[in-house]
């Protein structure tokens, strides 16, 4: 527990001008039809049920800085990946961090981005394992990564320019 | 070889450890820049088996996407199973009974077994030495023949359901069992007098290949890759799921971050694994393998889960975003060999040819998983 | 033996025939005996105990396309699988199989061995060269340091056997060793040799450097298959390839040869001459004794790993040359005093 009181704490730094850190999770609102789309913020999940423990949602601007403070904390990029949220016309792309020690807490970055114009810093500067990871996003979802150093097709051909995780993809 | 040399850039050329190359493991291209035989700079090319499996789970219903668990990573078919079932279980709140988990157990554990010999007959057949991989497949074939008695399957297994398995085991499979884990025991002293004490082995193996803990984390590599660098990181022991906590079993960690630590980290997991196997056999429950209440329509609430599992190679992550119809909206699997694979191009810089494919097998890569 | 014409012919027609013969079954050995070490029963099915494998093999490769690549030099490519069979059946015309056995004894056997066996080395520098293939070439550069390194100890080591014997004859250096095991070279027990004790290191040094030069496992970086695909001979096919593969059998032969020539007494029976067969000294023996030497050579391949080649050299550079070279003094001076 104590990794995550942590994080959480060096977390929320940058969320200091929000008004509150704790928006309420949505599995609470059984009754809606439709989910209400979360808010930027960090938000404790129930490990047994989803799986991982911090759940936190920024804007592509604090990335890098956020990433920087978990690496310092000692977090192994585990992996990298988008959801395409057609009906809200938004990519967003999902980091998850765990950790190699006991002290267990998986962490999972989360940032909405426009679908027209999806760009993003790559952080491969601080995770060099990241380099694989954003091309294959790149690859399935066209998403554009600031300052990647050979942003090329990974596992789709050199040549494609089609983008096949998309919902509106056709083969 | 301890000194570092100095590389000429304008001396080099590209040689091409195609695709089709018996040392790759599959079809994996790198793009060698050498210098002589010194490796100047290494560029991975992936993709050559890329069957897009994350777009066939957003097309199939879970349960219909249950055998491309099997194909992703065919040695260690088992624990890829595993981890669906485990994250779909999580996500519907499906209960699994008591003996279902622990013949989970048992099969996942005898097919981490039969992907070690695997890798470590291929792995003295890549260094040059021919016998060991026929003793190798020979004790395989008796594990292959007690899944199949069981699965139906001798090697891209589909045998877990949500919720239990497909079939229950039975007394020959148990009696089976144990012959193997005695018989098994024998070949690992005899492995460790053949193959681990060999001179020409360990001069092979010992101080090459360096992978230190700090490249770990960069890359996150998980398995043997990290316990080699002295990384006590097992999913079954830091994370536990399933019946794992009940088991008295160590996890093999060496420090030395050489290749010959993760060989020796993967004997040790094969003994451990047998312990494992044994202790779950005595504690067997009795009972049904599958729940009473199963929903009919696999339709799991709204919303991103996530479970980790170990398999032969590494953490196998898989990632669900469910939008609750029954297909899932987004399926990602975070396969281990491809973080333990991005390792090589930083690591093999300076190596001689013969030592990065050394390393290279020492890495335990299975292609189709990287892939996906 | 008069060297007429019909005389000359007879003895190449031999050797070719016996050269081809062993080269043909020591492959069929060879698979039995990899059957044997990897539990398992080896080729069965052609002929009673796979025996007519070896046949078949020969008639598939002959009826296999010769593929040239383009752009390699024609002249250097075809030549170089000659380049590997030539030097095996020129060195059995002075390699005395009994007292009376011999192609044509000369003088020098000894010399022409070894100016042969350098000739060898030269064919997989051009196989390797003439393909045209950075694998091939990555290849033959491994093989040719290697056949170097290799070959000076293997000199050594028969200059002191030479030294002691005093004729470059192989048929006097088995003259030599006449009589019973303790007259062998690989025992230090006769006067003349002056006791010297570190002759059986000699003869692990010859082994050693037998099976190197050979290119057989665990030496075999030239054709390092999980690493070169093929090395040297990757670009041959059907007969190129046959005839590379005869020829590295052939010169399996020849080592063996040598290596019981020089130090396990040729033709020699190991209780002494008693005057009746089996107990004399003829030629049942000689084969009996190359032929266990090539199991051993066998038994060495299926069982160890490949070296690494900074590993090889240094195994003859560092520790295979001050040896010998030290027991090539030693005998010398043991020589003169007694």
């Amino acid at each position: 527990m104590k990794i995550q009181e942590k994080t959480k704490e060096a977390l929320s730094t940058l969320f200091a001008d929000l008004p509150s850190s704790e928006p309420e999770p949505d599995d609470a609102e059984e009754g809606e039809k439709k989910p209400v789309p979360r808010g930027n913020g960090i938000i404790e999940q129930d490990y047994l049920l989803k799986g991982f423990h911090l759940d936190v949602q920024l804007e592509s601007e604090q990335l890098l800085e956020a990433v920087q403070i978990i690496f310092d904390l000692g977090y192994y990029l585990e992996s990298i990946t988008g959801v395409d949220w057609i009906k809200d016309d938004q990519l967003e792309v999902v980091y998850d961090f765990s950790r190699y020690d006991f002290d267990l807490c998986r962490t999972v970055l989360r940032t909405r981005l426009p679908r027209s114009a999806p760009q993003l810093p790559s952080i491969t500067p601080i995770y060099t394992g990241a380099s694989w990871h954003e091309r294959e996003t790149h690859d399935f979802f066209g998403i554009i990564f600031d300052g990647h150093p050979h942003l090329v097709p990974l596992l789709l051909p050199e040549d494609a320019d089609f983008h096949p995780l998309l919902k509106d993809f056709k083969a | 070889m301890t000194e570092p040399i100095s590389l000429q850039p304008d001396e080099t050329f590209v040689l091409n450890v195609g695709p089709q190359h018996p040392a790759t493991h599959g079809v994996l291209r790198v793009k060698m820049t050498m210098d002589g035989e010194y490796i100047y700079n290494a560029e991975t090319v992936l993709g050559y088996i890329h069957r897009m499996h994350e777009k066939m789970a957003e097309n199939r219903t879970y349960p219909q996407f249950m055998p491309n668990m099997g194909r992703l990573d065919y040695l260690s078919a088992m624990a890829f199973n595993h981890g669906y079932a485990l994250v779909v279980e999580r996500a519907c709140g499906i209960e699994v009974p008591e003996r279902a988990e622990y013949i989970r157990v048992i099969t996942v554990e005898l097919n981490r077994i039969s992907s070690h010999l695997v890798w470590l007959g291929a792995y003295v057949l890549d260094l040059g030495g021919f016998t060991p991989l026929m003793y190798c497949f020979d004790d395989r074939e008796q594990i292959l023949d007690l899944l199949e008695s069981v699965t139906g399957s001798r090697l891209t297994y589909c045998y877990f359901r949500f919720g239990g398995l497909y079939n229950d085991i039975d007394d020959d499979f148990i009696s089976g069992t144990r012959a193997f884990i005695k018989r098994m025991r024998k070949e690992l002293k005899m492995y460790a007098k053949l193959v681990t004490g060999n001179i020409i082995l360990m001069r092979r193996l010992k101080d090459h290949g360096p992978v230190d803990q700090d490249m770990c984390q960069r890359y996150g590599a998980t398995g043997p890759v990290a316990r080699g660098s002295g990384i006590n990181y097992d999913v079954r022991r830091n994370e536990p799921y399933s019946v794992y906590p009940e088991f008295d079993f160590e996890v093999p960690v060496y420090g030395e971050c050489d290749s010959y630590a993760r060989y020796l980290v993967r004997m040790d997991e094969m003994e451990q694994s047998l312990r494992i196997i044994e202790q779950a056999l005595d504690k067997l429950p009795d009972g049904p393998v599958n729940p009473k209440k199963k929903p009919k329509l696999i339709k799991p609430p709204p919303g991103d889960y996530f479970a980790a599992v170990e398999t032969a190679r590494g953490n196998f992550g898989i990632r669900m975003v469910s939008d609750g119809s029954k297909n899932a909206y987004r399926l990602k699997l975070r396969s281990p060999t491809y973080s333990n694979m991005h390792l090589f191009d930083e690591a093999c810089r300076g190596m001689l040819i013969a030592d990065a494919l050394a390393f290279m097998g020492s890495l335990d890569l299975v292609i189709p998983e990287m892939d996906r | 033996m008069s060297l007429t014409l019909f005389n000359v012919v007879l003895a190449v027609f031999i050797a070719i025939c016996f050269v081809g013969a062993n080269a043909a079954y020591l492959v069929w050995c060879e698979r039995k005996g990899a059957g044997l070490f990897q539990r398992r029963p080896g080729p069965m099915e052609n002929g009673p105990w796979g025996l007519l494998q070896p046949p078949i093999d020969g008639l598939k490769l002959m009826t296999k396309q010769l593929l040239i690549p383009g752009g390699v030099d024609k002249a250097i490519f075809m030549v170089a699988p000659v380049l590997a069979m030539f030097p095996a059946l020129i060195s059995f015309v002075t390699i005395p199989f009994s007292n009376s056995i011999v192609a044509h004894p000369i003088d020098v056997g000894v010399l022409m061995i070894f100016a042969f066996a350098a000739l060898g080395s030269m064919s997989l520098l051009v196989a390797g060269w003439g393909s045209r293939n950075k694998y091939s070439m990555i290849s033959s550069v491994r093989a040719v340091s290697q056949t170097v390194a290799y070959e000076i100890p293997l000199m050594i080591t028969t200059i002191t056997i030479v030294m002691i014997s005093g004729s470059l004859n192989l048929g006097d250096i088995v003259q030599s060793q006449l009589g019973g095991f303790w007259h062998w070279n690989i025992w230090p027990l006769q006067k003349q040799v002056g006791f010297n004790l570190l002759m059986p290191i000699s003869f692990l040094i010859l082994f050693v450097c037998s099976v190197a030069e050979t290119n057989r496992a665990p030496f075999d970086l030239g054709e390092a298959e999980s690493e070169l695909v093929a090395g040297f001979h990757t670009e041959y096919s059907s007969m190129g390839f046959g005839l590379f593969f005869m020829g590295e059998y052939a010169n399996i032969v020849i080592g063996a040869c040598l290596t019981v020539i020089l130090f396990l007494g040729g033709w020699s029976c190991p209780i002494g001459d008693l005057g009746f067969f089996p107990f004399t000294h003829n030629v049942g023996w000689f084969l009996l004794k190359i032929y266990l030497i090539i199991f051993v050579f066998i038994w060495i391949r299926w069982t160890f790993p490949r070296t690494t080649i900074y590993g090889l050299l240094n195994l003859s550079w560092k520790y295979l040359i001050p040896i010998s070279l030290f027991n090539l003094l030693l005998t010398a001076g043991l020589l003169k005093v007694f």
